[in-house]
C-alpha cells in the first residue's frame, strides 16, 4: 500500500464507532478458567499478545496481528483534558443563545478575507449578540476542565448542545476544517487494542496487566455505575458525583500529570504511567524509541591512554572484540580462512560467532557444533567473524557537540577492559582520564566502512573546520617533553641519542656523531625542505624582538628541516595553535601529519622519562626581597584604594562619563587593583628562578601566570557578576564590618596567596565565587546542550547534493552554495590582517 | 516624509526577475519545481518596485566577503 498523505484531524465518534470491532461493557477482564471475557478490555477481538493464539478478528498470530482498537460508550460526554483551553476560547466568542460568532458580519468577512490567527480573532469578540442581540454571561474557566456561566456551572452536556449549534461556515473561520468543536467532548472513548497495553504472566502464574489497562478498568467501572444509577433514578448529587469521578478518570488516562489533579495511583501506591507519559520526555516514545534508538554492534566502556599506539588507532579489550562482529560471505579465496574462524569459535579470538546459511537462516556457532558447521559451511555462506585489528569504528564521546566528537578509528585489539586512545585525540574529543566512558560503533557492510574512512578518519579531522587550525596536536607532556629536548643547548651523549631516536624510528639513520643537541634531534624528524619561523608561546614579548639572537630562546627558525634556533613548545605543536602542525598540513598533507605527531609525541614522552620531570610546593617560594615587594605593592594599591574612597566621599572624585560617582570610584578601584596585580605578576616572573612550575606555564603545558601568581602571591579580587562582593548584611559583607564600609578587605579582596593560606573571611569570599563559577558552568552547559538539541533538529536532513545544492528531505534548495560561497572552513587559511603594513605601503 | 528608494540602498542586493525562458532554463538546471525554491512574499518591498507577480523568479546577486558576489534565486509567493 502506498500512502499519499496523511491528514492530522479529530478523531470524531462516527469513525471511532467505524473502527471498533467490539464493545466494551464488562469491568472483568477474565472468567474463572482464565479466558478473556468478551466484551471485556481483553476481549480476543482486540488482537493477540500470548504465543499460539490467534486473533478473533484478522486471524493473525502474534507479530502478524498489529491489534484492532475497540469502544466504549460514555454514559456522559466527557471532557478531553489537552483541549479545554481550546474550548474555553471557543466558548468564549460564540453566542449562548445562537452559537454564532461574536463578530458582526463586516468584520467577519475582513477577517475571513485576512485569515486571521485562531488568537487574534479570540480578542474581538463582542459582549453583546450582533445577531439576536442576547446579552452574554461572564465566562471562566477553572482548571483543568471545569467551565462556569454567570457563577453556575456549564457541564459538558450544555457544552456540547452549544457546539453543535455552530455552523460550519463560521468553524471555518476559527480554522475548523472537516472537524467539529463538539468533537473534544467524548461520547466514545476508543480502545486501544491489547498489543499496545500487553499483559504480562508472572512465573508464578498470576497475570500482571498493563497500565492503561489498570486506567481503562476503571472509566468502565464508573461508566457502568453512573449508568445504573441513572437508570434507577438516583438523585441528582449522587450522578453530579459520579460523573465527576467519570472525567476523572477519563482526563488521567490522557495524561496523569495534570497540575492540580491528584495523579492516579497503583494498588501500591506506584503513580500510573498513562497515555502522555508514554510519549513525552527523553524516555518517551518520540525521543526515546522514534527520533533515538538503541543499536546493535556497538561498545561502552571506560578510556585509558596509551602513548604507544598511533593517533588514529583506538584500543579495544579482547573482550569486546569477541562481542563485535563483522559479516563476511564465504568465496572460494577465503573459504579456507573463514573455517579457521569457524573453528576458534566464539570463544577463542580471532573467531566468529554466527553463520548465516544462504537461506537466510543463522546459526550460533558453540564449541559443541563447530565442526559440524566447517563442514558444512561453502561458498555463499554468511560469517560474523570477530573484531579485528585494522578494521574501521566509529568512536564518540558525550557530548557530542561538534563532528570531530565522532571520529573513525583504527581497530587495535588489546588485552584488558578499556577503551585505549593515544594523547593527541584529547582535545576533539575532550577527553580525559578521570573515569571518562566511550562508545565505539562497528560499521557493517564494506559501503559504511568505505564512507566511514573517506569522511570521519582522524587524520581528515586535524583540522577544525572551527577555527580552521589543528585541534588535535601536542599536549601536556609532550609539549612539557619537547621543551626539555629543545630549549637552550642541551646535549645527548651518542647512547642517549640512539636510544631517543631508535624509540621513535627503528629505520632512521643515526648520525655519526659524538654529541647531538636536543634541536639537533628534533630535526632528524622534520621533513628535509621544511621551513618555518615563528615566536614561541615563551616569548616574554620582548619590547623589540631580537628574533635569532632571542636570549629567552623564544623564536623558532627552521630552515629545510634544520632546526637552528627556539623551543618547540604549545605554539609550535600544540592543539588549537601549533604553527608547525598547521604548516604542514598543508604542505605534506593530514597522513603526513600524522605519522610526524605520533614520532615527536612518542619522542616527547622518551624525553620525559629520560630526563626527569616532577613539579614541587617548594616550586612556589619566594624569595625574601619578592616577598617584602609585593607587601610594598599591596601597601601601595591599599593606600591608593583608601585615598579614592576618601576622594569620593569629600564628593572630589572625578565622574566618569556615562557613570555615576560610585561606578566611578568602582571603576577606578577595579583599575588600582589590576595593575598592582599585573605588577606583582611582572616581581614573580622576574623573581622566581626557570622551575618545573614556571616551565609549565610558559610552555603552554598545563596552568598560567595568573595560577601560580594566585598560589604563590596573591589572589586578589573575588568578584559577583564583575562586580566587588555586595552581598550579604545590610550594607556589609558580614556582621563584623561597619555598615558602609567599602574597603577593599570588606569587599572581598583577598591578599594572600593559596599557599599561605586564606583568612576564614577570604576564604569565604573565595567560595563564593567559586559558586559562582560552578553554577555559571551548568547553565551555560544546559544552554549550549538545549541548543545543539535544536539545532539538530532543524538541520538533520540538510544535505550537499551532487550538484552542489543544499537541499531538505523534500528536495527543497536551501542553498545553491554550501554555506553561500561553497568554502570549507577548515581549508580556509586564518591570518591577521596587518594593517600597519597596509597602510605604510599606501602612504610611502 | 522623504521616499527612499531601496533599491539603491548598500544593503539590499540586486534583484532581476528572470524572463519565461531563463525561468524554465534554472528549474531544468536544478531538476526541480517552482515549489522547491526559496521563497519572497509578493508583498515584499522590492517585489513590489519590481512589479513582481505571484509564479515569477527573481536573482538575487549578492556582495559576500568570503565569495566575492553570490547568485541565489526566489520564487515570489502570495502573501
Ligand atoms: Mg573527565
Ligand atoms: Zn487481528
Ligand atoms: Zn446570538
Ligand atoms: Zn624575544
Amino acid at each position: 500500500m502506498l500512502v499519499d498523505k496523511i491528514e492530522f484531524s479529530l478523531l470524531n465518534p462516527e469513525l471511532i464507532r467505524k473502527m471498533s470491532v467490539a464493545k466494551i461493557t464488562k469491568t472483568e477482564l477474565y472468567d474463572q478458567e482464565g479466558y478473556p471475557i468478551e466484551g471485556g478490555l481483553m476481549d480476543p477481538r482486540l488482537g493477540v499478545v500470548d504465543p499460539g493464539v490467534r486473533c478473533r478478528t484478522c486471524g493473525g498470530s502474534v507479530g502478524e496481528c498489529q491489534g484492532h482498537f475497540g469502544c466504549l460508550e460514555l454514559t456522559r460526554p466527557i471532557i478531553h483534558v489537552h483541549y479545554a483551553k481550546i474550548l474555553f476560547s471557543i466558548l468564549k466568542m460564540i453566542c449562548k443563545k445562537c452559537s454564532r460568532i461574536l463578530i458582526d458580519e463586516k468584520e467577519l468577512k475582513k477577517i475571513k478575507e485576512r485569515k486571521l490567527a485562531f488568537k487574534k480573532i479570540v480578542k474581538l469578540a463582542e459582549k453583546r449578540c450582533p445577531y439576536c442581540k442576547q446579552e452574554q454571561g461572564k465566562l471562566k474557566f477553572i482548571k483543568p476542565y471545569t467551565f462556569t456561566e454567570d457563577n453556575e456551572i456549564l457541564n459538558p452536556i450544555k457544552l456540547r448542545e452549544r457546539f453543535e449549534k455552530m455552523s460550519d461556515e463560521d468553524l471555518e473561520i476559527l480554522g475548523f476544517k472537516k472537524m467539529r468543536p463538539e468533537w473534544l467532548i467524548l461520547t466514545l472513548l476508543p480502545i486501544p487494542p491489547v498489543t499496545v497495553r500487553p499483559s504480562i504472566t508472572l512465573e508464578t502464574g498470576e497475570r500482571s496487566e498493563d497500565d492503561l489497562t489498570h486506567k481503562l478498568v476503571d472509566i468502565v467501572r464508573i461508566n457502568e455505575r453512573l449508568k445504573e444509577n441513572i437508570d434507577l433514578g438516583a438523585p441528582d448529587f449522587i450522578i453530579e458525583d459520579l460523573w465527576e469521578l467519570l472525567q476523572y478518570h477519563v482526563s488521567t488516562y490522557f495524561d496523569n500529570e495534570i497540575s492540580g489533579v491528584p495523579p492516579a495511583r497503583h494498588r501500591s501506591g506506584r503513580i500510573l504511567k498513562t497515555l502522555s507519559q508514554r510519549l513525552k520526555t527523553k524516555e518517551g516514545r518520540f525521543r526515546g524509541n522514534l527520533a533515538g534508538k538503541r543499536v546493535n554492534f556497538s561498545a561502552r566502556t571506560v578510556i585509558t591512554p596509551d602513548p604507544m599506539i598511533d593517533v588514529d588507532e583506538v584500543g579495544i579489550p579482547q573482550l569486546i572484540a569477541k562481542e563485535l562482529t563483522i559479516p563476511v560471505r564465504v568465496n572460494e579465496k577465503n573459504i579456507e580462512e573463514m573455517k579457521k574462524f569457524v573453528l576458534n569459535g566464539p570463544e577463542n579470538w580471532p573467531g566468529a560467532n554466527y553463520i548465516i546459511r544462504p537461506d537466510g537462516r543463522r546459526k550460533k556457532i558453540t564449541e559443541q557444533n563447530k565442526e559440524d558447521i566447517v563442514k558444512e559451511i561453502a561458498p555463499g555462506y554468511i560469517i560474523e567473524r570477530h573484531l579485528q585489528d585494522g578494521e574501521i569504528a566509529l568512536f564518540n564521546r558525550q557530548p557530542s557537540l561538534h563532528r570531530m566528537s565522532i571520529m573513525a578509528h583504527r581497530v587495535r585489539v588489546m588485552p584488558f577492559k578499556t577503551f585505549r586512545l593515544n594523547l593527541s585525540v584529547c582535545p576533539p574529543y575532550n577527553a580525559d582520564f578521570d573515569g571518562d566512558e566511550m562508545n565505539l560503533h562497528i560499521p557493517q557492510t564494506e559501503e559504511a566502512q568505505v564512507e566511514a574512512e573517506e569522511l570521519m578518519a582522524v587524520r581528515k579531522h586535524i583540522r577544525s573546520p572551527r577555527f580552521s587550525g589543528p585541534i588535535i596536536g601536542a599536549i601536556i607532556d609532550h609539549i612539557t617533553g619537547l621543551y626539555l629536548l629543545t630549549h637552550g643547548k642541551k646535549k645527548f651523549d651518542r647512547e642517549e641519542f640512539t636510544q631517543l631516536i631508535r624509540a621513535v624510528d627503528p629505520e632512521i639513520e643515526i648520525p655519526d656523531k659524538k654529541t647531538m643537541t636536543g634541536k639537533e634531534i628534533f630535526s632528524m624528524f622534520l621533513p628535509k625542505d621544511f621551513s618555518i619561523e615563528h615566536k614561541s608561546k615563551s616569548c616574554v614579548g620582548c619590547k623589540k624582538c631580537l628574533k635569532e639572537r632571542c636570549e629567552h630562546d623564544a623564536y623558532v627558525v627552521i630552515k629545510d628541516g634544520k632546526m637552528l634556533c627556539g623551543t618547540i613548545d604549545k605554539a609550535a605543536v600544540g592543539d588549537e595553535e601549533g604553527k608547525i602542525i598547521d604548516k604542514m598540513e598543508k604542505l605534506y598533507g593530514p597522513e603526513f601529519v600524522k605519522k610526524f605527531l605520533f614520532k615527536i609525541t612518542r619522542l616527547a614522552v622518551d624525553v620525559l622519562t629520560k630526563v626527569g620531570f616532577s613539579i614541587s610546593i617548594s616550586d612556589q617560594d619566594l624569595p625574601q626581597e619578592a616577598v617584602s615587594e609585593i607587601k610594598n605593592v599591596l601597601e601601595k594599591v591599599r593606600k591608593d584604594v583608601d585615598e579614592l574612597i576618601k576622594l569620593y566621599e569629600k564628593g572630589e572624585l572625578k565622574v566618569l562619563v556615562g557613570r555615576t560617582p560610585k561606578e566611578s570610584l568602582e571603576h577606578s578601584i577595579k583599575i588600582t587593583l589590576r595593575n598592582g596585580l599585573n605588577e606583582i605578576g611582572s616581581i614573580l616572573e622576574k623573581s622566581i628562578k626557570e622551575n618545573s612550575t614556571i616551565m609549565m606555564a610558559r610552555s603552554g603545558a598545563k596552568g598560567s601566570m595568573v595560577n601560580i601568581t594566585q598560589t604563590a602571591a596573591v589572589i586578589g579580587q573575588e568578584t559577583i557578576m564583575g562586580e566587588r562582593m555586595e552581598r550579604g548584611y545590610y550594607e556589609r559583607t558580614f556582621p563584623h564590618f561597619k555598615k558602609g564600609d567599602i574597603s577593599l578587605e570588606a569587599k572581598g579582596f583577598v591578599s594572600r596567596g593559596f599557599r599561605n593560606g586564606l583568612t576564614p573571611f577570604e576564604f569565604f569570599f573565595d567560595a563564593i565565587n567559586s559558586r559562582e563559577s560552578l553554577m555559571d558552568k551548568s547553565l551555560k552547559t544546559r544552554h549550549s546542550g538545549y541548543m545543539e538539541r535544536r539545532l539538530v533538529g532543524a538541520l538533520q536532513d540538510l544535505k550537499v547534493e551532487y550538484d552542489g545544492t543544499v537541499r531538505d528531505s523534500a528536495n527543497r534548495i536551501i542553498q545553491f552554495i554550501p554555506g553561500e560561497d561553497g568554502l570549507d572552513p577548515s581549508k580556509v587559511e586564518r591570518v591577521g590582517v596587518d594593517v600597519r603594513g597596509i597602510a605604510k605601503e599606501l602612504f610611502r | 516624509m522623504k521616499k527612499i528608494n531601496i533599491e539603491r540602498h548598500e544593503l539590499v542586493p540586486k534583484h532581476i526577475i528572470l524572463s519565461e525562458k531563463e525561468r524554465q532554463e534554472l528549474l531544468e538546471k536544478y531538476g526541480i519545481t517552482l515549489k522547491q525554491l526559496p521563497k519572497i512574499l509578493v508583498s515584499d518591498p522590492i517585489i513590489q518596485i519590481l512589479n513582481g507577480k505571484v509564479g515569477d523568479v527573481v536573482k538575487i546577486i549578492r556582495k559576500s566577503p568570503t565569495a566575492g558576489e553570490i547568485t541565489h534565486y526566489r520564487v515570489v509567493i502570495k502573501g
